[in-house]
């Protein structure tokens, strides 16, 4: 064995081979089709387990495109974390799901690459809240992501499930409830408009928005908790400790599958359909890999699988979709859903901000 | 041993690597809220460098300076029941064995591997109706039924004292392992009961140790914003809380500077003003 590999790898032939590797590496476009790859962030926890789970593999599958996947913040700390890493040029993730005001916000600081929608085969069938447009019409999100935030309820507590919002309301749910804490994750300011103003229209003028918060105030005897982290709601709901509240509708409906007392109901006045987009960073290379991405991901076949799986409301049109009614039913409504003022939280975001904390903390 | 004063350059050498680390560790990071704390707001994304007071001008408000006043107040409690509680455990500790005072420390510092945000959860739990304590005190017969201990300024409070009490004892135990027992026998000898000795003679005799440690403490439990929130109401919201809602969630980088700026401002004052009454008194 030892005179073999003396003969066969004389120095010569050892320098050859060395120089043939450096060849290699040389030629990036060689490497890059055997290796292509995509960082995606997918909001951490349940997102991220089912997208690794049931979703990721099956585009690699299809596609060649490995995925690495980043847990990310919910909020707008990854916004934040995005913007600081393209101002040195580095991206943490190539395509990351952004809330709506997120992807407006990037919007002001050009980070969003624009998106082409010659590239996403099924562009036309995607309902239209959910392409995100920069001002001068170029596409800065494509929706990945729709869930709907409804009335939960623990069923050992309540043994009728509440029909309305107004339940929030009902002095007999005094410290009872556990409700988002911020002024621009809970859109308690939608709900209240639509329960009792006749609709989100209401909050066009200050006017109108500081209605609405003296109604809030209201709620606040109710309020046992209100919580940034979820998982810190999401256990007193299972236990009874906090036994009514807004909650996930998928995630509420994942926990009773698993047999906690605990079920989502969509009020009249309709779940709040709230959603996240497919966004680009302007420092990522992986133009292509993303838009092949996109394009797999908003497929019919794909929505449906990720209703199924996953439990997301599709992006795209209904008739377009293979769902079941009960799968339907599932993760959306017919019932006209709650849709948020996101462009209220761009521009007066910090007024908002400043009355919503003032309402609740003081 | 015995100390010289240091004379050539190079007897300062070993104070290079402690001041490089102190000037990229705290002195940058500090310097650049400060300027941050100036820059213009732009709603709609981030910020722009420019020189505005508006975000100073935002926060003095009745509003904020509730938040800050009971920040304040949280944290001398806490650093106030943290002293109260360890200076006496660390007292009795040092007159224990060896081997019983090395249990005691192992089973403290181990306390210190807990984040806290487990400490926050795991105080949540024993708290709660459900699943807390006063199923025990239930089942013993001492309440009728189990409570709800949260959330409320009871919760906040054990929450950060638990946090913060560690860290209170490691730093009282050497200053009272080094103190004299001599002392105490003399006051003892002369005829004073154990309780009296203890403050008439230790508590005085380390009296800078202990202004030192509260305000160890204070400026410990002053930064703390997960407790509040687990633990406590939006009423029991530190700054600290209302800061990461301005840096984080709002993106609002230049208030939630200025915010913090102020914050450092004002506990450096009051920092300032306990050592200078400390030293007037010792003076006089």
């Amino acid at each position: 064995m030892k005179t073999i590999l003396n003969e066969s790898m004389s120095r010569r032939t050892l320098l050859a081979s060395g120089i043939a590797a450096a060849g290699m590496l040389s030629m990036p476009a060689v490497l890059r089709a055997q290796d292509r790859s995509l960082k995606v962030g997918v909001y951490g926890g349940y997102f991220k387990d089912s997208f690794d789970k049931n979703i990721f593999p099956e585009f690699t599958k299809a596609t060649g495109i490995a995925v690495e996947s980043v847990a990310e913040p919910t909020g707008e700390a990854w916004l934040v974390q995005l913007e600081q890493a393209a101002k040195a040029g580095q991206a943490p993730a190539d395509l990351s799901m952004m809330s709506q005001t997120s992807t407006i916000k990037g919007q002001a600081t050009e980070l969003w690459t624009p998106l082409d929608p010659a590239r996403i085969k099924n562009f036309d069938g995607l309902l239209p809240q959910f392409v995100n447009k920069y001002p001068d019409g170029r596409i800065a999100g494509i929706g990945a992501v729709a869930w709907y935030i409804t009335l939960v309820s623990n069923t050992d507590v309540y043994k009728e499930a509440p029909t309305s919002w107004a339940a929030l309301w009902d002095p007999a749910n005094k410290d009872k409830l556990g409700l988002l804490a911020l002024v621009s994750n809970s859109f308690l300011l939608e709900v209240t408009a639509k329960t009792f103003m006749g609709g989100t229209n209401a909050l066009d003028t200050e006017e109108g928005i500081l209605k609405a918060f003296e109604k809030l105030a209201e709620v606040k005897p109710n309020v046992r908790l209100w919580y940034r982290d979820e998982a810190q709601f999401e256990q007193a709901l299972k236990s009874g400790e906090i036994p009514m509240g807004q909650y996930y509708h998928d995630v509420t409906g994942l926990a009773a599958a698993d047999g906690h007392p605990v079920r989502s109901t969509f009020p009249q006045e309709g779940g709040i359909l709230d959603s996240g987009n497919w966004v680009l960073s302007r420092a990522s290379s992986k133009v292509d890999e993303a838009h092949v991405f996109i394009d797999y991901m908003s497929q019919p076949a794909i929505q449906g699988l990720m209703s199924r799986k996953v439990g997301t409301a599709p992006t795209l049109k209904r008739e377009l979709l293979d769902l079941t009614p009960e799968e339907f039913a599932s993760v959306s409504s017919d019932i006209d859903p709650i849709i948020p003022r996101y462009d209220l939280y761009t521009s007066k975001s910090d007024w908002l901000n400043q009355k919503w904390t003032e309402l609740i903390v003081g | 041993m015995r100390r010289e004063p240091p004379r050539s350059l190079a007897d300062y050498a070993p104070l290079v690597f402690p001041a490089l680390m102190l000037t990229v560790f705290f002195v940058v990071p500090f310097s650049i809220m400060i300027a941050v704390s100036f820059f213009r707001r732009d709603p709609a994304g981030f910020y722009t460098p420019d020189f505005v007071v508006d975000n100073y001008a935002r926060f003095l408000s009745s509003f904020f300076g509730g938040v800050l006043g009971f920040s304040l107040m949280l944290a001398v409690l806490v650093a106030a029941c943290c002293v109260a509680i360890a200076f006496p455990f660390t007292f009795l500790l040092i007159r224990c064995s060896r081997r019983v005072q090395t249990v005691w420390l192992v089973g403290l510092l181990s306390v210190l591997s807990l984040s806290e945000v487990i400490i926050g959860f795991a105080w949540s739990t024993l708290f709660s109706r459900t699943a807390g304590i006063t199923n025990l005190l239930v089942a013993v017969g001492l309440m009728d039924a189990p409570q709800a201990l949260l959330p409320g300024f009871g919760a906040v409070l054990t929450g950060m004292v638990y946090q913060a009490l560690p860290y209170t004892v490691l730093v009282l135990y050497p200053a009272l392992v080094r103190l004299d027992p001599t002392l105490l026998e003399a006051a003892r000898t002369l005829g004073a009961s154990p309780l009296r000795a203890f403050f008439n003679v230790v508590v005085p005799a380390l009296r800078n140790t202990i202004v030192a440690t509260l305000i160890m403490v204070f400026v410990f439990a002053l930064g703390s914003y997960l407790l509040p929130q687990i633990l406590g109401r939006p009423q029991h919201w530190t700054l600290s809380v209302l800061i990461t809602d301005q840096a984080i969630y709002q993106s609002n980088m230049p208030f939630a500077a200025a915010m913090a700026v102020f914050l450092v401002l004002i506990s450096l004052a009051l920092v300032g003003l306990t050592l200078m009454v400390g030293r007037r008194e010792s003076a006089a």
